[in-house]
């Protein structure tokens, strides 16, 4: 076993433990930074995989973006420890389980099915930055704009949602930010 | 590559950076007081040493050795896992600024930009959780302040970043330093400078936008509940901060470790540490300076200005340098 091998078996074992523990812990502040610890070391092997783009792009949009909106949720709504209503409907999580079971089913029966085709040496350098740029701007220039559209429509919706019905603005609407 | 290049290496070369920015975080403490002083008209700390040069020791001395306190209320774990939080993205955002031709910072990596956009992004957490587990009121009101004005802040950063990377073109640092650049895009860089220092005046929760911690109607903010070495980690990390972010602004606006015209540094490369200590040391009097002269915001004025001036302002920047690149480059 070489360095990369006991590197990746830690790495990976660290994420799958944070993993569990985002659906275990009883706190929900807890959860959000079991997630966090789940983004970094994802991050971490997308490095590993000579994915550098990819591991920026990582911990800057899900840790250094939805999970700080996360904890920023339920510092607003406040947060004790959850008694969550999946507790009293006692199917949910066997439903969860048959469910997580049936994917991981799925994605080894795709592995296991696909023969090992030595790597494309281009794939191999996806993560870098002006390989990235350069086929996203290029072949993927439409579904690019169409992210662009629906961001600005979700943009808009919350314009909307966030919009008082009052048609003089007083000075205090500005705090909802 | 074996696992002394790997490893060892850069371990040495993490922990002697880490003993100099902590000992320059020491400095920047005594610094800053003089400075006040002299600000205020008074003489400042002078009873320690020449010059009250030992009183950055005499204090670190008093913060370990006082009583190590965690009140009751506390959601233990998270409260004792902040400051370090608050601390590590002030320290590892390092890893990446070019500190001299021929002394490599510890990973030159092709995208050392990005690496600074991500730290920036996890630099809040110390500050949020903190809040959060000191299970109090006041420092809950400061941790909400410190993420939303963060968040809002990290927009036009982010943005004016873009603009200087259009103009780049490139993502590692040691690129941007090194590459030459025409007259027009020094000018066109520096017309931004004052807005970038406004957002990371911001983003280091340093006054007059320090309004997480607003002593006067916060009591202290996130850090209310802390004491002791603690509460030494929180301003350790808000001054390396100070520091980091002065670093940033010298490689990204003022050439980094290079002198003026290109004087001196190709003859004797092992000037550039210092050459970019003394832009940061300039850069440092910038934030104190402010610091003594304007008062605090309101919090919704604060949150306005983001909103309504900065963002717009950074937006049509970004479009014009994309232009300028475009027609010119």
């Amino acid at each position: 076993m070489d360095f990369a091998m006991i590197f990746f078996i830690l790495v990976g074992a660290l994420s799958v433990g944070a993993a569990v523990g985002v659906v275990t812990s009883k706190i929900a502040v807890h959860s959000a930074l079991f997630l966090l610890v789940h983004f970094a070391t994802l991050a971490i092997l997308y490095v590993t995989l000579n994915a550098q783009f990819l591991a920026a792009a990582q911990v800057i949009i899900y840790a250094g973006g939805i999970v700080i909106l996360i904890l920023f949720v339920i510092m607003l709504i406040g947060s004790g420890p959850m008694e969550t209503r999946a507790a009293y409907r006692s199917w949910v999580p066997y439903a969860g389980l048959a469910l997580g079971i049936l994917m991981l089913a799925g994605v080894s029966l795709t592995l296991l099915q696909t023969p090992a085709a030595p790597i494309d040496p281009e794939a191999n350098q996806g993560g870098v930055p002006i390989v990235v740029g350069l086929t996203l701007y290029s072949q993927n220039i439409l579904l690019v704009q169409l992210a662009a559209i629906l961001l600005l429509v979700a943009l808009i919706g919350a314009l909307l949602l966030a919009r008082r019905p009052k048609p003089e603005e007083s000075s205090t609407s500005n705090l909802r930010s | 590559m074996d696992w002394f290049e790997l490893i060892v290496i850069p371990t040495i070369r993490s922990l002697v950076l880490i003993v100099v920015l902590l000992t320059g975080f020491a400095y920047l403490t005594w610094y800053e007081r003089k400075l006040l002083a002299r600000f205020h008209v008074r003489y400042g700390p002078n009873r320690a040493g020449p010059f009250g040069l030992l009183q950055p020791v005499a204090d670190a001395v008093k913060a370990v050795f006082k009583e190590e306190v965690i009140p009751n209320h506390v959601d233990k774990a998270v409260y004792l896992l902040a400051p370090a939080l608050a601390l590590i993205p002030a320290l590892i955002i390092w890893a990446v600024i070019p500190i001299g031709k021929g002394f490599p910072a510890v990973a030159d990596v092709p995208i050392g930009f990005l690496w600074i956009l991500a730290v920036a992004g996890i630099e809040s957490y110390g500050v949020i959780l903190a809040g959060w587990s000191s299970n109090n009121n006041y420092s809950l009101l400061g941790a909400l302040r410190s993420s939303a004005q963060m968040i809002s802040y990290e927009l036009p950063l982010g943005l004016f970043l873009i603009s200087i990377l259009l103009l780049a073109g490139d993502f590692s640092l040691v690129n941007l330093v090194e590459a030459p650049r025409a007259w027009w895009e020094w000018i066109w860089l520096w017309i931004m400078f004052p807005l970038f220092f406004i957002c990371i005046l911001a983003e280091t929760n340093r006054s007059p936008f320090d309004l997480p911690e607003t002593e006067n109607e916060l009591v202290a903010g996130f850090q209310t509940e802390y004491g002791g070495i603690k509460f030494a980690l929180f301003f350790m990390a808000e001054y390396i901060n100070m520091i980091t972010t002065s670093a940033i602004m010298a490689t990204l606006f003022f050439g980094g470790y290079r002198l003026p015209f290109g004087i001196g540094g190709e003859i004797m490369p092992w000037l550039g540490p210092f050459i970019l200590a003394g832009k940061v040391v300039v850069l440092l009097f910038l934030f104190i300076w402010v610091r003594a002269s304007l008062g605090r915001p309101r919090y919704d004025q604060l949150m306005r200005f983001s909103w309504k001036t900065l963002l717009p302002i950074s937006l049509g920047y970004m479009i014009i340098t994309a232009l300028l690149v475009v027609f010119f480059k």
